[in-house]
């Protein structure tokens, strides 16, 4: 029997579409959503010092699903990116779509020319000066983007994620209100995640030059009350 | 390493610095026969109070005898919890405090935990050690650092020289040319645990008598309204103190001289 040596682009490109998109769904949720006075992102993480959540400027924060450390080195350069362009330039001349231009590439040529693709997902988002100025873009593991309008959902049972929070999310809600929301679609109708598993932080405007926060467990159950 | 020979005609001599630039690693001394340049005018200080430290910079800038600017900032915050000041060369400085407040920032983005402030200190140190080749033509830059140590719950005082450092402090210090008469000034006045206000004022009548004795120091600016740069570093952060709080200072001390003729 004779080795088969052609094989289709489509078969090879659908293969590692699979196995990247097999391996990201097997994360757990993590969303990302437009209040009133920023972003707000929350995963599920078990972990308590493994972050999803990170800064990356002071108006940019980036956010992720799938194999740990390759999310990491993904951040990273990201830091790395973000601060020698703000420092070879200026810091306003940072923005989040080149970033995600950046990221795109990146993944893309990982996905096509690589042996094995990134198994991540990620969004990149910007806080922005006034309210309806905020930014959410969504980069997958093939360097597909798409800039979202309100929200992102990644990792496990996304689509579902994203219908529940397609249903609720509302641009003007205050802090307590959006991450109820977003609490309810990551656990969905059956089940519960601790509050404990919970990674949450905020752009928010009025933090001053750097935007960033990290909400931890005591002000989660402030915000969530009872 | 090598036994080191040389042809006749390309032989070192007698120069100990002319042997290291051939064979040996990056020299600490100076290459050329240049005199190393003087620091540049200022004067910036730093002193412990109670609640923290406290740093004030002038606002002069001169290019030999003349004044180039009269409102130059030379005291910024490094991040939220200490600060840097600087006397030297402007341009460089300001770049390396750039510089400097970049990485401190990077490192903790990327580490997800801030540097110590032992930790920064350090890397101060090292970028000036970095600048001596340019130190060396006259680029020379000199800060002061100081910040409030979140582990130990204390102010600390960092300074350094041309080459780089830095040596703790533990109560004061002043640099620039008008440093000497400064550091003279909060010796005679300089007590334990003083309140803002008082630390303030000792502040303020530092860099008064710096001024009056030395040119490139500028002192406080009735005219323009233009006052030194006051900042406290405290368990709360880096703050300014704003600059009606100065001025007031400033119009107690002038008050004071003009009432004794200029004496204390």
């Amino acid at each position: 029997m004779s080795m088969p040596f052609y094989v289709a682009p489509e078969q090879v490109m659908r293969d590692r579409a699979d196995y990247a998109r097999k391996n990201v769904a097997r994360g757990r949720p993590l969303v990302a959503c437009i209040y009133a006075e920023g972003i707000l992102m929350a995963a599920e993480n078990i972990n308590r010092r493994l972050r999803k959540i990170s800064e990356i400027y002071d108006r940019i924060a980036f956010a992720g699903v799938g194999k740990f450390n390759e999310l990491d080195q993904l951040r990273v350069a990201g830091v790395r990116h973000a601060d020698t362009k703000g420092y070879t330039y200026s810091r306003e001349d940072v923005d989040a779509r080149s970033l995600a231009n950046v990221y795109g590439a990146y993944l893309g040529q990982v996905f096509t020319h690589e042996m094995k693709p990134m198994e991540v997902e990620i969004v990149v988002a910007e806080l922005g000066h006034e309210a309806g100025q905020d930014s959410l873009y969504h980069i997958s593991f093939d360097g597909v983007m798409v800039d979202a309008e309100q929200f992102v959902a990644l990792g496990a049972e996304a689509e579902a994620v994203s219908e529940r929070m397609q249903e609720s999310v509302d641009a003007t809600d205050d802090l307590a209100t959006a991450l109820g929301k977003a609490l309810a679609a990551l656990s969905g109708p059956d089940r519960t995640i601790e509050r404990a598993d919970l990674e949450v932080a905020v752009l928010a405007r009025g933090n001053g030059r750097r935007a960033f926060r990290r909400i931890g467990p005591d002000q989660v159950e402030a915000l969530l009350g009872a | 390493m090598s036994l080191p020979l040389f042809p006749a005609t390309e032989d070192p001599g007698p120069s100990f610095t002319e042997l290291l630039r051939r064979v040996g690693p990056a020299p600490a001394v100076p290459t050329s026969t240049a005199t190393m340049p003087v620091t540049h005018g200022t004067t910036v200080l730093a002193l412990r109070y109670a609640d923290g430290i406290l740093m004030a910079g002038d606002r002069r800038a001169t290019a030999g005898h003349e004044i180039a600017h009269r409102a130059v900032e030379k005291l910024f915050p490094a991040d939220s919890h200490s600060g840097v000041c600087f006397a030297g060369a402007a341009s460089p400085a300001i770049e390396m405090v750039r510089l400097f407040q970049t990485q401190l920032e990077h490192y903790e983005k990327v580490e997800g935990l801030a540097l110590s402030l032992e930790g920064k200190a350090n890397q101060l140190g090292q970028m000036i050690r970095q600048n001596l080749p340019m130190a060396m033509q006259g680029f020379v830059v000199v800060p002061l650092f100081a910040g409030f140590d979140l582990r130990r719950q204390t102010g600390r005082i960092f300074t350094y020289d041309p080459s780089g450092g830095p040596y703790e402090e533990r109560d004061f210090q002043t640099t620039g040319s008008g440093g000497r008469d400064a550091r003279t000034a909060i010796k005679m006045a300089f007590k334990d645990d003083m309140d803002r206000a008082k630390a303030i004022e000792v502040a303020v009548q530092a860099l008064y008598e710096a001024a009056d004795e030395d040119t490139a120091t500028g002192g406080p600016d009735v005219v323009r309204g233009i006052y030194p740069t006051v900042a406290t570093i405290t368990a709360a952060g880096f703050e300014r103190v704003p600059e009606a709080e100065v001025a007031e200072s400033f119009s107690t001390l002038i008050g004071r001289r003009t009432a004794s003729g200029g004496r204390a």
